[in-house]
């Protein structure tokens, strides 16, 4: 074979390479989007067409929209689902920054070893957590009310790792300086570290939102109440009835979708460095 | 860092431990103590409140339980298959998108990361309605030429398990792909450029260049989905219910129908609590230790 025959072949396979990745990119692409698609067109459809797998927009918009509001308060289950991701991000950021900082700033024999006891309880998992929770809940009377889902969020250990890995390489000496300057313990982490780790607070924020917002294992063993009741927890009901009308149920997806999704998109930039802080 | 260890105070000691007491008593008493009060109960049998001291006559059950036996089954078959497709999947993407000349990149990355924002309980509703026997994918596939008649994707044991398999995968790819995608942009591209002159080929500046760089964030990922694979809940309740004949049933769902769908057992359910713990447990620590070097890394 000749020099330029060979060339030209390479050149063939690169441009065949090339195109094969569009094309999987592309598949991919699709594959992803399509579901937020069908959930748009669903909600403006009824249930049968639906389950038929119809691709155009129907005129059921607001007769779905009235129906979801008549078989589960679906603005009470909204308001609760806020108020608990609200309690849950702003206190859980507190304590587990807090503790963050105190393992890297105030390190000692023994904090080192309450750290790795939290560490090694990452790998407690939450459904082995669900039967000794609700027998203590139930005892404390803490069923069926926002505190008692909240508890258990507050302290995790993935965001004390998280704000302790950070805090790592956070300038020792800006500490010191504060000291010297006259200013509190306390008042050196809220006036100086706070600030100046708002990237790590946000991707906090996002995951802590996130997580909250969608839970549903918890809530569902702990809330058995129907004024209780959370966004997943209304939406998995109507979705486990007998006939499930997907009508409805797509019209709650997208009230359940759009506050994660805001959430995610405003912060989406500091989320990742955030998250790569911490692997670095 | 070492230098905070040299050169605090001891005044700033007994402050140290107002930063971190919340945490830890938070911590105690809502994940260490349940933990152990549950292996107390694991040891115990009865239903509801009249309990007798049993030994470790629940763990016994556990290998004579064939719930049990299929829930883990089908835990596993979701892990060993989803978890390494997903990650396998999402390095690809990765290497891809993080190709500079590539056209469309943000909407691809975009695209491919959107499922994430979607919660776990209103993805698997979609997922069940997609998959109905006269849904959409059945009516795509059968447009296609690919199927002559519809799957009965959920009334079938294994084309259950697959649509649960396909919608984790469908929320998690792209989750994945962002970790990778933000560790490659901190390697040079000129080690890409240094190895093409080498004449190495794409696929293999991916096994001998990509992979071995990202080692500590794919053990991140490869933990993090092990984890959550084991723990699977939501999918299951919500697209398939356990069904058909518990086969899709996971671990997670069984220890919830323990304690709410039968006369509570909290003793046996305890128990299952801590199988699932141990398998947790084992897995992560044998990732641990395969990875090698992870300690400087991760920890």
């Amino acid at each position: 074979m000749t020099k330029s025959a060979n060339i030209q072949r390479e050149i063939r396979m690169r441009k065949a390479v090339a195109a094969g990745q569009y094309i999987f990119l592309s598949i991919t692409a699709i594959l992803s989007i399509f579901p937020f698609a069908w959930i748009i067109i669903g909600a403006t459809n009824v249930s049968k067409d639906i389950t038929m797998g119809k691709l155009t927009f129907g005129n059921q918009l607001a007769n779905n929209f009235n129906k979801l509001i008549q078989a589960g308060d679906v603005w009470l289950c909204f308001k609760n689902s806020a108020i608990l991701a609200l309690i849950i991000t702003v206190t859980s950021m507190l304590v587990c920054s807090l503790a963050g900082y105190g393992f890297v700033v105030f390190r000692n024999r023994m904090k080192d070893r309450f750290f790795s006891l939290i560490l090694l309880s990452m790998m407690i998992p939450t459904s082995s957590l669900m039967v000794p929770l609700f027998r203590m809940f139930s005892k404390m009377n803490l069923l069926n009310t926002k505190l008692g889902v909240a508890l258990p969020a507050l302290s995790t250990a993935f965001l004390i790792f998280f704000f302790r890995q950070n805090t790592k390489s956070f300038p020792y000496e800006t500490i010191q300086a504060a000291r010297i300057d006259g200013l509190s313990e306390l008042g050196i982490f809220f006036r100086i570290y706070m600030p100046m780790m708002k990237s790590t607070y946000s991707a906090a924020a996002i995951i802590t939102f996130m997580s909250s917002w969608n839970n549903y294992m918890w809530p569902l063993v702990s809330l058995q109440t129907k004024d209780q009741r959370t966004l997943p927890l209304l939406i998995s009901s109507l979705g486990s009835a007998y006939t499930p009308d997907y009508g409805i149920i797509m019209v709650g997806i997208i009230i359940t979708t759009i506050p994660s999704a805001l959430v995610f998109f405003l912060m989406q930039k500091s989320f990742v460095e955030g998250m790569m802080g911490s692997v670095k | 860092m070492n230098k905070t260890t040299t050169r605090k105070k001891p005044l700033f000691h007994l402050n140290g431990w107002g930063f971190v007491t919340p945490a830890i008593v938070l911590f105690l008493w809502f994940n260490l103590l349940p933990m152990l009060q549950s292996f107390i109960t694991s040891l115990q049998k009865g239903k509801g409140i009249v309990t007798t001291f049993a030994g470790l006559s629940n763990y016994a059950r556990l290998f004579r339980d064939p719930v049990f036996i299929r829930a883990t089954g089908n835990t596993l078959t979701y892990l060993i298959i989803q978890v390494p497709a997903m990650l396998v999947l999402a390095l690809i993407l990765a290497a891809m998108l993080n190709n500079p000349k590539l056209r469309f990149r943000g909407f691809y990355r975009t695209a491919i990361f959107l499922p994430c924002v979607t919660s776990l309980v209103a993805y698997s509703l979609l997922f069940k309605s997609m998959f109905a026997l006269d849904g959409v994918c059945n009516q795509f596939l059968m447009n296609l030429h690919i199927i002559s008649e519809p799957i009965p994707w959920l009334l079938n044991t294994i084309w259950a398990k697959a649509v649960i398999i396909m919608a984790i995968t469908w929320r998690w790819t792209g989750y994945n792909m962002i970790f990778y995608l933000s560790a490659l942009q901190n390697i040079d591209n000129s080690i890409y450029e240094a190895a093409k002159v080498d004449g190495a080929g794409p696929w293999h500046s991916f096994w001998k260049i990509i992979v071995p760089m990202l080692k500590p964030v794919i053990l991140l990922t490869a933990i993090m989905s092990t984890t959550g694979t084991l723990q699977i809940f939501d999918e299951v309740v919500n697209i398939t219910n356990g069904g058909p004949a518990n086969s899709t049933v996971s671990i997670s769902h069984y220890i919830y129908n323990l304690l709410f769908k039968f006369a509570p057992d909290f003793g046996y359910a305890s128990t299952v609590s801590y199988a699932i713990f141990f398998m947790v447990a084992i897995l992560s620590l044998i990732q641990f230790k395969v990875s090698g070097d992870k300690n400087d890394k991760i920890s």
